[in-house]
């Protein structure tokens, strides 16, 4: 990395630290407890924002796939592969901390019914097959393409998925479980879950800068090695 | 009729012209659907309810189109026809086009004889199940054309393709089988009909990328 850039990955990694050590201090000692469901509810404060940054990640790897498209400049592909990679460390981390939330206030590791977890278990599976796409497709223009234009299909998939679990979810499996975030919180809880979300999506942002900088190191040894060959 | 339906029904033509003469995949699919629902009705205990033969039935709907899927470009990787039609003066996304006609009309020739047995297997089909079967076709074609294309261009076809399919595929499933349960099924298939929409779009606005070197 230049020091320009070694400066900006450091400033970001510092703000991602203090917001979220800020940000989950507020969040357990202050943000008042939530009637039902006590302490454990506090995991709401990792597990909201790790969720929306995934998304963030798919719809920006989607953003470079267009861009790919419409430029033919590979350095989107490695933007766009970097931010789907992410996207699918988040999305892991968002199907854990939603189990565990699960376990905790249903006793249940995995419930049906909690229809934005099935939503994400379907944009997972359906991310982790861009990775199969990339490592079967030779290295060249049409793996890149072709790798963009799925990521493409994913930001199309996660509207028609969310309205298909949304549909189904009236009519296949019982609405036992409803959370409404967000409107009826009251303002502490929600000032707590911003500096938080601000925390994840720095923290997210500083590791997407690192893992990019790798992909482009290897990227060039890659060539290096190539050329000596 | 344009110029671009002319070229569109031309190569939906070819595939289908192809498949009567070599008898490839379709014999493959019938049977494949059929041999499904017998091993399906073992797989049911003997007091299962109506509405899990239904999700069966779904289930053997997807396996039997990704089973034509699998095959739709053979001819053209084997014979390195794909550059031919790419070199064609036509635009690229008649190719999809055609491939996506040909797979519809393979997949309701399996359906022709894969609801018939679902029938004689297990209960009557209703309006729903085949309405929801000919939109869900739609989908499961225009996607599927333009994934085979990315897959025929891997290493590991076969076995990228249910990878890529499954997931996209998750949406029709829900579509289908609840037009088949719920009490309303109209807005289940006004959902499949959206699904449709979307995906076909996307996949005919795509496709260019896809198959250009």
């Amino acid at each position: 990395m230049s020091s320009p850039n070694r400066v900006a990955a450091a400033a970001l990694a510092t703000a991602a630290a203090g917001l979220l050590v800020g940000g989950i201090a507020l969040a357990i000692f202050w943000a008042p407890e939530d009637a039902d469901q006590g302490f454990s509810q506090k995991i709401f404060y990792i597990h909201v924002p790790v969720a929306l940054t995934a998304y963030a990640f798919f719809g920006f790897g989607a953003w470079k796939a267009l861009r790919l498209l419409s430029t033919r400049d590979s350095r989107y592909d490695l933007e766009s592969y970097t931010a789907v990679h992410m996207g699918v460390i988040f999305g892991l981390l968002t199907l854990v901390t939603g189990s565990i939330w699960a376990k905790t206030s249903w006793g249940q590791w995995w419930s049906w019914g909690e229809r934005q977890l099935v939503l994400f278990l379907v944009v997972f599976l359906f991310y982790s097959a861009y990775f199969m796409l990339r490592y079967s497709t030779d290295p060249g223009p049409r793996r890149e393409r072709n790798s963009a234009v799925f990521a493409l299909f994913g930001v199309a998939l996660i509207p028609v998925s969310f309205l298909a679990v949304r549909i189904a979810g009236t009519i296949l499996h019982p609405t036992v479980f409803t959370h409404d975030d967000g409107v009826a919180m009251p303002w502490e809880m929600f000032l707590a879950f911003c500096i938080c979300l601000g925390g994840v999506l720095a923290l997210a942002a500083t590791f997407y800068r690192v893992e990019l900088a790798g992909k482009r190191i290897d990227a060039s040894l890659k060539e290096l090695r190539e050329q000596l060959a | 009729m344009s110029a671009y339906a002319t070229d569109v029904a031309t190569l939906a033509r070819k595939d289908v012209l192809l498949e009567l003469r070599s008898r490839d995949t379709l014999p493959a699919m019938l049977l494949f659907v059929v041999s499904a629902l017998v091993v399906f009705h073992f797989a049911l205990p003997a007091d299962a309810s109506d509405r899990a033969e239904i999700g069966l039935f779904w289930i053997a709907l997807v396996f039997t189109a990704l089973l034509g899927l699998t095959r739709a470009f053979a001819a053209e990787r084997e014979q390195g026809l794909l550059d031919g039609l790419v070199l064609a003066p036509v635009d690229r996304s008649a190719i999809w086009a055609a491939k996506a006609i040909s797979v519809v009309v393979f997949l309701a020739l399996a359906e022709a004889v894969a609801l018939p047995a679902y029938a004689l297997f297990f209960q009557p089909v209703g309006w729903e199940l085949v309405a929801a079967v000919v939109l869900a076709d739609v989908g499961i074609a225009s996607i599927g054309a333009l994934l085979a294309a990315m897959a025929a261009a891997s290493r590991s076809r076969e076995l990228l393709l249910p990878l890529l399919f499954l997931p996209l595929a998750i949406p029709a499933v829900i579509g289908g089988v609840g037009a088949s349960v719920a009490e309303n099924p109209a807005s289940f298939l006004g959902f499949l009909a959206l699904y449709d929409a979307v995906f076909a779009i996307l996949a005919w606005a795509s496709f260019e990328y896809v198959v250009t070197e």
